[in-house]
């Protein structure tokens, strides 16, 4: 009877334990720790959209049985893309061929993406004699669709080309050719039949589509009916993809949630954060931004804080690769959003890789190679105190 | 290979028919050689048959289905219960020293069904047996000893599904033998079998992943490149001390050629492995591990995300804590075990950084079992899995509960 109690006891402590003990199951990371998630106010059919793009960006691994390559330079989004943070070198697309406005001129030769991987059997690309090239580390995919959703007009209210305000920074906004199966947004703004570009480290993508499109195409090596040109051969081939898929991941790029501020009370964040504006670090990483209209209605009139202006800006010669796309200079970029920057190591393998090629280790590194416009707060930066500088770093890694 | 399904249902109905016709005293478990030591190799027929009558035809099986709860970072797929497996085995002896076994499993549902193995043994010496049809190809210990009632966890090793693709077999023909002394048994098997595809390196699990080439069920029926699996081992065991394995099995995956057309070179997949198993005289503790390394030349224009080498492995301690009657079966055990297991699927640095690549999930398995009699096991485990990406980030971490029962039948 004694060991039937102790048999039965046994079994039951670890039920009551499993049921009881919530303690012994993994807890979920803090909303403001993960980048991952949707933008709150979406229906309940809009979490079904979601989730389809979420399982198409983060799950769907391409094989050559699914259209891999035969040129690519990864085999799903989610790779380059892990949590929807930044990437890792690793993952770093290079690109090469243009050096002004007038166009790649090395397109016969694999311009302007460089796939560097291939299917086994076939030979992958390489630099060809003579191109400049730049890479890129992956950026955090987040907030995106409020980023999209920020009127032209207000990019061009922040712009300021002839520096007409003389205080050294000029941004101004790339103006591209736009594919045709983009959607204009309300209030779209043309130039000689330019457009605005805002996505990319060069601002050359107008919206989410044509990035996912050549995303598709250039990195996984896989055909739409968006971008139906194969990588390897030039030739238009069928789609490896539906429509569908695409829509569905453009979708849930759009409706990804902003990062949210962590130690938001705490003083020496507080202190940093009025250092980041005293020394003009604020005049390209614009801390507020507001949505404009949107078909979703979660994004629609919004204000946000993703510390960008979308805009370029010469970033001096430390940082001119000498490749460009659009109507950007060499040493344009366009000034990276700051928010979930303090994340980035979760999602980098535990170190920082800043700037476009992630060639910053530190945030402090980065902010030490600004120059060109960035020249002037560089040298404001530098002249903080160690313990200002310490509540700057903090602040940005609150972000 | 379908085909063969309806035959085995049919045979299975017939028999159950004769069942229910006859004087159950016919029916007799089948007679088990216990005088000898048993090893790894031995797990196909170390199994309790049932024989019919004076039927040529012994037949056994087991089932194992469970529920489980497991939570990953938070998410849970709530409440789950799962009919994992049912396997039946039919074994006849055709002559004297010429057996036929064959074990034929419906895993997940109905979802998937293996043929996992189906062969002749022929008997010309101890030292010399010639097996033939679909084998179990000997690399580590559980790809041989899977049976779900001979183990105190639900789930199986993770190094031994998800790194060695267990359970792996494939059709080829082979010889085996064993040499016995007092205390001592060395055995060996070496095997030439259809293997492994270009799967291994092209999958949905964006690694390098072996069980991918389970997909291939044509391989039944011809080899992907033509290049035979090779599969050796080499096992000794001592009464007093335990047994231990070092297996081997390699060969070309990749399409090489095609209508005689050169597509790529030649390239092999390697795979070592030492499995050990022991019982502690003293306490009765059971001991039983295994470790693996695997190796593969993928072609360095390829992707780093797809490791070239990779290992991992499991040990496993079980401790009877009581052994008497309980609720009036004779010979109850009541077990408390666990399970220690890891696997790195990627084993190395990357080309653009010099950091070490990650891609690795260690596991640990706390676990009570009892046994109302040896061929069957309720179990209840508890599992705690930390699992990190590619880049090393922070883990992704997966615990739960599961309890279930497995039993032969
Ligand atoms: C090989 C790695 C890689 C793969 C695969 C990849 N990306 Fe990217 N992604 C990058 C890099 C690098 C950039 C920055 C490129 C640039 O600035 O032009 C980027 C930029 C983006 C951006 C722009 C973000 C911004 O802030 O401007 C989006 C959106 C995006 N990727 C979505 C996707 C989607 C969707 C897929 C899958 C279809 C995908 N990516 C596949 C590496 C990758
Ligand atoms: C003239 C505009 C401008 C100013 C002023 C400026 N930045 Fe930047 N910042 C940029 C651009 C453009 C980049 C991207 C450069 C690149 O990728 O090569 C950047 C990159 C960064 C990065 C790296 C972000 C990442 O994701 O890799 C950090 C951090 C940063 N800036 C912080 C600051 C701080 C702090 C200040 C104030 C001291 C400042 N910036 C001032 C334009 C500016």
């Amino acid at each position: 009877m004694r060991n039937q109690i102790l048999v039965l006891g046994s079994i039951l402590l670890f039920i009551t334990g499993g049921i009881a003990c919530e303690k012994m199951l993994p807890k979920a990371p803090a909303d403001d720790e993960i980048l991952d998630g949707p933008i709150e106010g979406l229906t309940p059919e809009q979490h079904q959209l979601f989730l389809r793009g979420d399982v198409a960006f983060n799950d769907e691994i391409f094989t050559t049985a699914t259209g891999l390559g035969p040129l690519f330079v990864a085999t799903s989004c989610g790779t380059c893309h892990a949590g929807d943070g930044k990437g890792h070198p690793f993952t770093t697309l290079t690109r090469f061929g243009q050096t002004d406005n007038t166009g790649n001129h090395f397109l016969q030769l694999g311009g302007p993406q460089l796939q560097q991987r291939a299917m086994p059997g076939f030979l992958p690309e390489q630099i060809p004699a003579g191109a400049t090239f730049s890479r890129f580390t992956p950026p955090a995919n987040t907030g995106l669709g409020l980023l999209d959703a920020v009127p032209d007009a207000t990019l061009l209210s922040l712009a300021d080309e002839k520096d007409a305000d003389g205080d050294g920074i000029s941004g101004r906004p790339n103006w591209i050719a736009r594919p045709a199966y983009t959607t204009l947004r309300p209030g779209t703004i043309e130039r000689n039949g330019k457009y605005i570009g805002r996505f990319g480290k060069k601002a050359a993508v107008y919206d989410l589509m044509q990035q996912t499109a050549n995303a598709y195409s250039q990195d996984i090596g896989i055909s739409s009916t968006y971008e139906h040109y194969d990588t390897y051969t030039g030739q238009e081939i069928d789609p490896e993809i539906s429509n569908q898929t695409v829509l569905d991941v453009v979708f849930y790029l759009k409706t990804l949630k902003a990062p949210v501020q962590r130690n938001q009370s705490d003083a020496t964040v507080n202190k940093g954060q009025q250092l980041f504006a005293n020394i003009g670090c604020d005049k390209c990483h614009a801390p507020t931004l507001s949505t404009g209209p949107s078909s979703i209605a979660a994004l629609a009139n919004k204000t946000f804080h993703p510390y960008t202006d979308l805009l370029l800006h010469d970033m001096g010669s430390g940082l001119d690769d000498g490749y460009t796309e659009g109507s950007a200079t060499t040493p344009e970029w366009r000034t990276p959003a700051l928010w979930g920057l303090g994340l980035s190591k979760k999602s980098q393998g535990g170190q920082y890789f800043l700037l476009h090629d992630g060639r910053a280790k530190s945030i402090e590194e980065a902010i030490l190679l600004h120059s060109g416009e960035g020249q002037q707060s560089k040298t404001y930066f530098q002249q903080l105190t160690a313990e200002e500088k310490n509540a700057l770093i903090r602040f940005l890694e609150s972000l | 290979m379908k085909k063969i399904i309806p035959f085995f249902i049919l045979a299975l109905i017939l028999t159950s028919a004769a069942i229910a016709q006859i004087d159950p005293s016919l029916l007799r478990r089948f007679p088990k050689d216990t005088t000898k030591p048993t090893m790894n190799m031995d797990a196909v027929y170390n199994r309790p048959f049932l024989q019919v009558g004076k039927l040529p035809v012994a037949l056994g099986g087991y089932v194992e289905a469970n529920y489980q709860y497991l939570s990953e970072d938070g998410i849970s797929e709530g409440h789950q219960f799962q009919m994992r497996r049912l396997t039946l085995f039919v074994a006849s002896t055709i002559y004297k020293r010429i057996k036929f076994l064959s074990e034929i499993e419906f895993e997940d549902g109905t979802k998937e069904i293996n043929i996992e193995f189906a062969s002749v043994d022929i008997e010309l010496a101890p030292l010399l047996n010639v097996r033939g049809g679909v084998i179990m190809n000997p690399i580590g210990a559980f790809n041989q000893n899977h049976d779900g009632p001979k183990w105190e966890f639900v789930d199986r090793p993770i190094s031994a599904t998800q790194m060695l693709p267990a359970t792996w077999s494939n059709v080829g023909f082979g010889l085996y033998g064993k040499k016995y002394t007092d205390n001592w048994v060395y055995a060996y098997e070496v095997y030439l079998t259809n293997g492994f595809d270009d799967k291994i390196i092209a999958n949905s699990e964006n690694k390098t992943f072996l069980p991918a080439s389970k997909e291939n069920k044509d391989r039944f029926e011809e080899s992907f490149n033509g290049s035979p699996l090779f599969t050796g081992k080499i096992a000794v065991r001592n009464r007093k001390i335990g047994e231990l394995g070092l297996s081997y099995m390699g060969g070309i995956y990749n399409k090489y050629q095609e209508d005689g057309l050169t597509l790529d070179k030649k390239r092999r997949v390697n795979v070592y492995a030492i499995d050990f198993n022991t019982t502690i005289a003293k306490t009765n503790t059971y001991i039983n591990g295994e470790w693996a390394w695997v190796n593969v030349d993928v072609p360095d224009t390829y992707t780093e995300q797809f490791g070239r080498k990779q290992q991992g492995g499991f040990i496993d301690f079980v401790q009877p804590v009581l052994k008497r009657p309980m609720f009036g079966f004779e010979n109850a055990v009541l077990n408390a075990a666990v399970r220690l297991e890891y696997v790195d699927w990627n084993k190395g640095t990357f080309k653009s950084t010099g950091s070490s690549i990650a891609d690795d999930v260690f596991s640990i398995v706390p676990a009570i079992s009892w046994r109302p009699t040896a061929q069957t096991v309720i179990r209840f485990n508890y599992r705690y899995n930390w699992q990190r990406d590619i880049l090393g980030n922070p883990p992704s971490k997966l615990a739960g509960f599961q309890f279930g029962f497995s039993t032969y039948f």
